[in-house]
Order: structure tokens, then C-alpha cells, then sequence
């Protein structure tokens, strides 16, 4: 391929991808409606999937497709909708907020302008040093070693999620009382002698419980 | 890389061709559609009376708990994944060590999966 080149399309699709990226996350932060707001979120999940599948870590694109554009954004849809939020009266709070939240961002600017000074006195490329075994798949180099060298923080993963779950289950779950449910072996367990009886009733008298 | 790469390359198409179907149709549908707006036409329809009040309201919490629970089983088997793949390629003694690891974490989940369901958050009512 000559002319544009495969890095040309790289480069293309890279900066594709990073500016819709961007552009919906400013959309997330600025859009009026928390839902459409879960819904830019869920547009930047699928385009830094596509950054990931640029930088050949195809199965953390996946994952980031499967567990945060499946499961992830989902839930963040239910909160949203579960918090029955006034839209017109989120707006309020703004004026109220912006101190905080002011040195929050100029904070979390001042942090950048240091990483990305770092790099560019070393040089763009000097982080790029370790280079990706290439004769074996992404899911494969991941499993080589996240099971056995790394087993504390596998472990460690497994009882976060338990937390999780319990954590779930206590905050959330209320049986509503005099629920009638289905006692399928109590039914099965139900004969004819059981569940039925002949009573001969008789003339003017009709029976009584 | 190169080659990786180009297997994508039908995605793309598909997303581009996804794009141009989307974006035309609402292209479309705003430069060819008639529209005469009245507050009549734009209000919405309740079988003629007015609207009670919004259509949004609040969702059951129970969702949120069926989505949770389903997310830590989602990752429980993007977990399997790697481990499926790369067991079989171990030597011996790293493939027993990985095996036990991946069993000492589902027999974690597993606790949780049998107090969620001796608790009945399985169930909906």
C-alpha cells in the first residue's frame, strides 16, 4: 500500500477515534439530560475500544465492549432512571458547585501538564520501549500470567466482586411480605387423596368446614 | 500488525455504512418532511384529557439489583476467557498452580452465588 500508507490509515483512524472520543465525553459532562448523557458515555467506551483494538490489545477491547458498553452503561441507565431526577432543577446547583469543582479541574490540569511535560522531555516514543510479544494472542498473554504471578490481585478481584454482591443484595433487597409464591413439590407432592374428599351431604343441611 | 489490523477493517466498513444509513435518514427526514407545527400537533395524546403529570418515573430499585448481579457474573466470565485460552500452552506446574487459582476464585463467587440465592434475590417478588 502506497500513498497513504497503513500508518497513514492508523493515524487516521486513531485520530477518528479520539476525537469522538472526546467530543462525547465533553457531551457527557454538558449534555442536559442525564440519559443522554449515559448515552455519550456509552458512545466513548466503544471509541476507546477502538483505540485499544489500534494498539493490537484486542481482548481488553472486548472486555471494555462486553463489560462496560453491555453491563456497565446499562446500569448507570437504571441509576439514572431509578433516581427520578428533576432535570430542571440540576441545573441549579451550578453556581453553588463551581468552587469546588474549579479547583478540582485546575488541579487535575495542573497533574497533566506535569505527565505530559515529563513526556515530552523524554521524548513521545520513550514510554513505547516494551514491546508486545507478538507470537502469542492478547487473551493469551493476559492468562499467562494473571493466574499465577499476579494470583493476589486475581484473588483479591474475586472477593471485591463477592463484596459487591452482598453489598448489592443487603442494600437493595426487600421482599414485599404475602407474596404468594409457586411450591412446585408441594404441588407434585399432591395426590388425589390428599387435595380431594367426598362428603355426602345431606337434604336441608348442607356441610360445614 | 498490519494484518491484524485489516481483520477490522469489515467493522469499519459496517460502522461506516451504519453511519451514512443513520445520519441520511435524519438528513433526510429533516430537509424533506412537511412540518407545520401547532401546539395541538406537539402536545402529547392522552386520550383527551390533559397529561396528569411526567412520563418519566421512578424505576424499580430490583432492576438495578438484577444488573448488578449480572455485571459480577459477566466478569467472572471475562476472567474465564484468558485463562481458557493460555491453560493449555502452561508447563505442568504453572498449569496446576493457574487451575487452582481459577478454582479458589469461582469458589469465592460461589459463595456469593448460593447467599444470593438462599436469599431469593434470584427471584422477583
Amino acid at each position: 500500500m502506497h500513498g497513504v500508507g497503513v500508518l497513514g490509515l492508523q493515524a487516521i483512524a486513531f485520530y477518528l477515534l479520539s476525537a469522538v472520543m472526546l467530543g462525547s465525553a465533553l457531551l457527557v459532562i454538558s449534555a442536559r439530560n442525564p440519559v443522554h448523557s449515559v448515552l455519550f458515555l456509552i458512545t466513548s467506551f466503544f471509541t476507546a475500544a477502538g483505540l485499544f483494538v489500534l494498539l493490537g490489545a484486542e481482548f481488553l477491547a472486548m472486555l471494555l465492549i462486553v463489560v462496560y458498553v453491555g453491563a456497565v452503561a446499562v446500569l448507570f441507565l437504571f441509576v439514572v432512571m431509578m433516581l427520578d431526577v428533576d432535570f430542571g432543577s440540576l441545573r441549579t446547583g451550578f453556581a453553588r458547585y463551581l468552587p469546588i469543582g474549579g479547583v478540582v479541574a485546575i488541579v487535575l490540569l495542573i497533574e497533566m501538564a506535569i505527565v505530559a511535560g515529563a513526556v515530552a522531555k523524554r521524548g513521545a516514543s520513550a514510554g513505547a520501549t516494551i514491546a508486545a510479544p507478538t507470537d502469542v494472542t492478547n487473551a493469551e498473554a493476559i492468562g499467562r500470567v494473571l493466574y499465577t504471578d499476579y494470583i493476589y490481585f486475581f484473588q483479591a478481584a474475586g472477593i471485591a466482586l463477592l463484596i459487591a454482591m452482598i453489598g448489592a443484595i443487603v442494600l437493595t433487597l426487600r421482599h414485599r411480605p404475602g407474596v404468594k409464591r409457586q411450591n412446585i413439590a408441594a404441588q407434585v407432592a399432591r395426590t388425589p387423596a390428599k387435595g380431594m374428599a367426598i362428603v355426602k351431604v345431606k337434604t336441608g343441611e348442607g356441610i360445614s368446614e | 500488525m498490519d494484518a491484524f489490523l485489516l481483520q477490522y477493517l469489515p467493522i469499519v466498513i459496517f460502522l461506516g455504512i451504519a453511519a451514512v444509513l443513520g445520519v441520511g435518514f435524519m438528513v433526510a427526514a429533516w430537509a424533506m418532511a412537511p412540518r407545520r407545527p401547532d401546539p395541538e400537533k406537539i402536545s402529547a395524546y392522552e386520550c383527551g384529557f390533559n397529561a396528569f403529570d411526567d412520563a418519566r418515573m421512578k424505576f424499580d430499585v430490583r432492576f438495578y439489583l438484577v444488573s448488578i448481579l449480572f455485571i459480577i457474573f459477566d466478569l467472572e466470565v471475562a476472567f474465564l476467557f484468558p485463562w481458557a485460552v493460555s491453560l493449555t500452552r502452561m508447563a505442568h506446574e504453572a498449569q496446576v498452580f493457574a487451575f487452582w487459582s481459577m478454582m479458589g476464585f469461582l469458589g469465592i463467587l460461589t459463595v456469593g452465588f448460593i447467599y444470593e440465592w438462599k436469599k431469593g434475590a434470584l427471584e422477583w417478588e
